[in-house]
């Protein structure tokens, strides 16, 4: 069982590392796609079907696609002439340490706080359905207002472009 | 003996697998199912292109190729053999890499998708209680493959055709999720055997397939709709067009590549092909009380190859859409009329059983089909033209 | 109704797939090399030469004119003259061909060549599955492939064959019209000096003789 993790977080971990390395933004996409694949698949380890199969479905499908669309069109594949770093990395890293060291305290923390069973308990989509529908659908309604308002925004963005619809 | 005909491919399993040690059966098992899924659909991927040309043919008043073999149902070999030895040719420019795993990208999401199709009763490679999701989640990864290969080409046709074949995708992905959630819906469960057996009753004869409901036939329509538009089949081949892209994402690519490419294409037809035929057409059950003595993989593969002929009959008749049209019909008219269909199969299940419930649904989805016929495909005025140009 | 084009096409395209299957009309493929469709009447691909009786080199109707040499567009007759001479189908001394080459590969086809010849003695031929591996003298055909008999005209061309030989046959008769009345002349001439020779003896003997005119 550990060895599957490890080998599913070495392929994240070196899909993600790729995508912050590499010179051509379009291999970068592709990387970090990479690394939503091993995402998904430590889902699937965990027995969590619903959220790995949604995940390669939503980032894997959707996401992904997007990144490489926008990409494409903003003239961002032409390849960087003075190399991938930054002048200021040494802050980058120090930030990305601390955010690490906040996430990974809180992940311990949690750990030590549920205690150790033996069996993890299985839930099924259904139980995920009626979640959403019972106790959850407050969030529910107001994420997909939000969508709705974000696609109506783009329409309407879209359409000024085009100065004004026939 | 009917009940072992039906079983057969099981039992051959079983026996396959006595021969070995215990702790081996179970991945033995699955390594012989692997097998056979490999082995089975691209020898009916070949079938397919033999009935395709040949099928084209007669619909174009001209014969297919009849010269390799009788009837010319050789021809895959002759293919293959010619793909296998045609030279591989990459452009120097092109993105190496990208451009070597594209098609390996493709094949491999579409033969994931096989592993949870029902082929018969008790025949499914993996039975996953979100079987459905799955199915979706390895055609949404074909997405990517596919627009590797347009952008890793170095060409603008092929990467034009790229996003064209993107945009259309994703559009018609939409269609095909929420066309198969009024299927989830009714059955209660995202598993692909238990829809199976939820279809797999009959009244007198005839059986309870989801087709032969309002909405049924209306999700199935939509269905088949986005079928034929996610896997770029005419009416919906702009991205491969002939006439208009060259060869689209696949231009530049030849050879052994290119026939990984077909393969996939077809590959993800007939996939989507025996989703379609799971979600509404019952999947291996009979389509007659008295005909279920015949086994159910003779079903659900005649089925499959029903929805085969029927994709190159459209092909053999249709002109094909240009994008905007493509769009258009996507977002105008299939969309809501698939959305509408959700809440008519909501209503068809909370009405309870008897004759109101067919004619209140029938009522408001053939209501809709017109309204929405005049009203969402209106034509563009043609008036003096427009330009817009870039910033 | 939305989709009502659809049906009605899909419809059409059965009814080719299945009538592909029963009815000629509806499958007009013809596959060749095993069956082969009868050329048109007036097709045409390359030259021959006619011959009227069983010899190929004694009826050939070929004068060696060499008007359709000359106007031959790219150039692709050759012909030798003879030097003596040979009776044609009405009789007269002709010269004949002894050497006449068309170089098939040259040939365009263009028809000049019938269309000047004033003795009907080449004419379009309709076959066209001539290709070889010879490529150094495959496609020069000489006089004694390109020669090919009435009969054979007649198959590949019958109402032009028709017309042409009721033409020749009355060219014929005219010939044997005229050489019969010059013959009556040159009889009549005969008897004419016989008569003036013998004139003083007898003016009743004129009249018998102009009785025969």
């Amino acid at each position: 069982m550990t060895v599957v993790f490890y080998l599913i977080a070495a392929l994240t971990v070196a899909g993600a590392l790729a995508a912050v390395l590499l010179k051509n933004l379009v291999h970068c996409a592709l990387a970090v796609t990479v690394a939503f694949g091993g995402l998904a698949l430590l889902f699937l380890s965990l027995d969590a079907q619903f959220a790995g199969f949604v995940q390669i479905l939503v980032y894997i499908g959707a996401v992904a696609i997007l990144i490489v669309f926008a990409i494409l069109l903003t003239r961002g594949s032409d390849v960087p002439k003075d190399g991938v770093f930054s002048p200021t990395w040494l802050t980058g890293v120090a930030i990305a340490a601390a955010v690490f060291a906040v996430i990974g305290w809180a992940v311990i923390n949690s750990v030590n706080a549920i205690p150790q069973q033996a069996a993890v308990p299985h839930v099924t989509v259904h139980d995920i359905g009626i979640a959403l529908v019972g106790p959850y659908v407050l969030p529910l309604e107001i994420v997909a207002l939000l969508l709705t308002a974000a696609t109506v925004g783009a329409v309407i963005v879209a359409m000024h472009e085009k100065g004004g619809s026939e | 003996m009917i009940d072992k005909a039906d079983q057969i491919f099981v039992l051959l399993q079983h026996w396959l697998i006595s021969f070995l040690p215990l702790a081996l059966q179970q991945p033995a098992a699955v390594v012989i199912g692997v097998i056979g899924i490999i082995s089975v659909f691209p020898a009916i991927f070949a079938l397919t292109t033999v009935f395709e040309r040949k099928g084209l043919g007669r619909i174009q008043n001209r014969l297919g190729p009849n010269r390799v073999g009788p009837f010319g149902f050789m021809q895959p070999l002759a293919d293959a053999i010619k793909s296998l030895t045609k030279e591989d040719v990459v452009p120097s420019s092109a993105n190496g890499p990208v451009h070597f795993l594209a098609p390996v990208g493709l094949v491999v999401a579409v033969f994931m998708g096989f592993a949870v199709l029902p082929v018969g009763r008790n025949m499914v490679l993996v039975d996953m209680d979100a079987g459905l999701l799955f199915f979706f989640a390895m055609g949404a990864s074909t997405e990517v493959s596919v627009f590797m290969a347009g952008w890793s080409s170095r060409n603008k046709y092929s990467l034009l055709g790229a996003m064209r074949a993107v945009a259309q995708m994703i559009s018609y992905e939409v269609v095909l999720l929420l066309s198969s959630v009024a299927v989830v819906m009714i059955t209660g469960s995202l598993s692909l055997t238990k829809i199976v057996e939820a279809q797999n009753h009959y009244t007198g004869i005839f059986p309870h397939w989801y087709i032969f409901t309002p909405w049924g036939l209306a999700g199935f329509l939509m269905y088949a709709i986005a079928a034929t538009a996610e896997t770029n089949r005419s009416p919906f081949d702009l991205p491969e067009g002939e006439s208009e892209l060259v060869a689209g994402y696949h231009t530049e690519y030849s050879g052994f590549k290119f026939a990984l490419f077909f393969l996939g294409e077809y590959l993800a037809m007939l996939s989507i092909s025996g989703l379609g035929t799971t979600l509404f057409l019952g999947g291996w059950s009979a389509p007659f009380s008295f005909l279920t003595f015949i086994p159910s993989w003779f079903w659900f593969f005649s089925k499959l190859m029903l929805s085969i002929f029927v994709f190159i009959w459209m092909r053999g008749t249709l002109p094909r859409l240009r994008q905007d049209q493509l769009m258009n019909f996507a977002w105008k008219f299939v969309l809501p009329f698939t959305l509408l269909d959700l809440f008519v199969t909501a209503l068809w299940r909370f009405m309870g059983e008897g004759i109101l419930r067919w004619i209140v649904c029938s009522a408001i989805l053939l209501a809709a089909y017109f309204v929405m016929g005049r009203v969402a495909m209106v034509r563009k005025h043609f008036g003096p033209r427009s330009y817009r140009y870039a910033e | 109704m939305l989709g009502e084009g659809i049906l009605k096409g899909m419809a059409e395209t059965a009814k080719n797939f299945a009538g592909s299957f029963v009815s000629k009309e509806r499958l007009t493929t013809v596959e060749y090399p095993e069956e082969r469709i009868a050329p048109a009447e007036n097709a045409r691909v390359f030259p021959f030469l006619v011959y009227d009786s069983e010899n190929w080199e004694k009826g050939l109707r070929c004068v060696a004119c060499q008007i359709c040499e000359k106007e031959c567009p790219p150039k692709c007759i050759y012909i030798d003259k003879s030097k003596d001479k040979k009776p044609d189908y009405v009789g007269k001394q002709q010269f004949y061909p002894t050497r006449f080459d068309i170089d098939i590969s040259v040939c365009m086809s263009c028809q000049i060549c019938v269309e000047v010849c004033p003795f009907e003695a080449i004419k379009m031929d309709t076959q066209f599955e001539l290709a070889t591996d010879d490529r150094f003298g495959g496609l020069l055909l000489d006089r004694e492939q390109l020669a090919k008999s009435n009969e054979y005209y007649h198959e590949i061309h019958p109402t032009e064959a028709a017309e042409v030989d009721a033409r020749l046959a009355e060219e014929k008769a005219k010939v044997e019209a005229k050489a019969k009345a010059a013959e009556a002349a040159a009889a009549k001439a005969a008897a004419d000096t016989a008569a003036k020779t013998a004139a003083p003896a007898s003016p009743t003997q004129a009249k018998p003789e102009g009785g025969q005119d």
